[in-house]
């Protein structure tokens, strides 16, 4: 069999609205990766738990509540905690363009902001993990 | 990005009781071929000790949200829990969305409690391919009690019965039509039944129903009698009453020298499906069975010799032993 990538989806923080992660998580699904999707409401130790457990390639996180600026970097450092530091982390929702940069700066893959087409999001995660 | 440990530092890492190495290799596991044989064969000599139950049942019956309850009561009781969640791969795209973490949040944060999500990756038996694999590799974790959730399934996907010491089969009171129907599949594996959201008033007649379709089986004495549970996952009701009906039927197995049995089997049915695959694979991929196959099947279209002429000569030429 061969290998599969496999993402986690995930909704950190108080914000209720999950339609773009589903959105991802399907055109992500329909691409033929298995993708992990854990709901609403994820602290970031849920998160980087998930994450270590499933043995993901890659992490999306959407975030539309504002928190962005400490929910990343605490995800990536908990999930370095965790013996996981090899674990992808990419993001999406409505994050300022001056954040974007600084988010790419300190390690995330890639931020994509609102009307993205989801093709280039299987675009981006395909680059990196091609299937063997 | 960070540089990959190599098989020997994952079997360390693991040792040492690292979750990320343990997931890395149940991936492992996963893919398959001499990677995933080299974990087991260093694994194996630690497993056997779990305690594997079974849920299955109808899609949307709440066997995610029962396993859910259900891993609070035996952390109570100390257990360290191994959950493996299986959904089903889609067979046109090969894509799999998988949800069943969803409805296990409640112990998402406690470190003996391990869950890991499986697409079914082709199999239709409502389970993995791999699963026995990624079992052992709990066990070998340390992980004393292993939940196994199938896809929601319908009559036919009953590879869990030969993988558990207790089944335990969730159905709702909406499944009631269907009782009858599932007679002669799902109704036979369960060592439990659970009729879950108690809370719906047909809950009450669907588990007579149950139990009335359960008495029409001549169970000879001393045999184990299935249980049937009324639980609400929702409500949190029915919880204790089910704990107990699988810690009976572990009682039963334990006391009628059942449980080396089923280990037994489950590992003689291993060996055999893996020689099976491997005979199989090896019978592709030999060129004097290919050559001898292309040399006699023209005469086969003819209908100069019959199939079962052709498997003979085939038999001669790979004849094991």
């Amino acid at each position: 069999m061969a290998r599969k990538v496999r993402v986690l989806i995930a909704k950190p923080g108080l914000d209720g609205h999950d339609r773009g992660a589903k959105v991802v998580a399907n055109a992500l699904k329909d691409a033929g990766m298995e993708i992990i999707y854990t709901g609403l409401h994820q602290t970031p130790e849920m998160i980087a738990e998930s994450a270590v457990q499933e043995d993901v390639d890659i992490v999306g996180l959407s975030i539309l509540s504002g928190a962005h600026m400490t929910m990343f970097p605490r995800i990536m450092e908990l999930m370095k905690e965790k013996g996981a530091e090899h674990i992808l982390i990419f993001g999406g929702g409505i994050i300022p363009a001056e954040d974007m940069d600084k988010l790419e700066e300190i390690g995330v893959a890639r931020i994509f902001g609102p009307g993205t087409d989801t093709g280039d999001i299987v675009t981006f995660i395909r680059e990196r993990f091609p299937e063997e | 990005m960070a540089e990959r440990p190599g098989i020997e530092r994952l079997l360390e890492l693991f040792a040492e009781g690292k979750v990320a190495a343990a997931a890395r290799l149940i991936t492992i596991l996963e893919n398959g071929g001499e990677d995933a044989e080299r974990v087991l064969d260093s694994v194996f000599h630690k497993t056997g000790d779990a305690y594997r139950i079974g849920f299955t049942g109808p899609p949307g019956a709440g066997k995610s949200s029962l396993l859910n309850r259900l891993t609070g009561r035996f952390r109570e009781k100390d257990h360290r829990i191994g959950i493996i969640a299986v959904d089903p791969t889609s067979p046109f795209t090969g894509g799999a969305f998988l949800g069943d973490r969803i409805r296990m949040q409640a112990h998402s944060e406690d470190p003996e409690v391990f869950v890991r999500s499986l697409a079914s990756r082709g199999s239709l038996g409502g389970i993995s391919n791999c699963t026995d694999e990624v079992i052992d590799l709990m066990d070998a974790f340390g992980k004393d009690m292993v939940l196994i959730e199938t896809v929601g399934v319908g009559q036919s996907e009953l590879e869990i019965a030969e993988k558990a010491h207790t089944v335990v089969v969730v159905l709702v009171p909406e499944s009631g039509d269907g009782i009858q129907a599932m007679k002669a599949g799902l109704m036979e594996i369960g060592d439990v039944f659970v009729m879950n959201k108690a809370d719906h008033e047909d809950a009450e007649s669907a588990a007579r129903e149950i139990q009335d379709t359960l008495r029409l089986k001549d169970i000879p004495a001393g045999e184990w009698e299935p249980r049937v549970i009324l639980t609400s996952a929702r409500e949190d009701t029915g919880i204790g009453e089910l704990v107990e009906a699988i810690e009976e039927h572990r009682r039963y197995l334990e006391a009628g020298g059942h449980f080396a049995g089923i280990r037994r089997k489950i590992l003689r049915s291993r060996v055999r499906n893996a020689l099976m695959d491997r005979m199989e694979r090896r019978l592709r991929q030999s060129a004097g069975v290919r050559d001898l196959l292309e040399q006699r099947m023209e005469s086969v279209y003819k209908g100069e010799i019959s199939p079962y002429k052709v498997v003979r000569e085939l038999e001669e030429l790979v004849s094991i032993q």
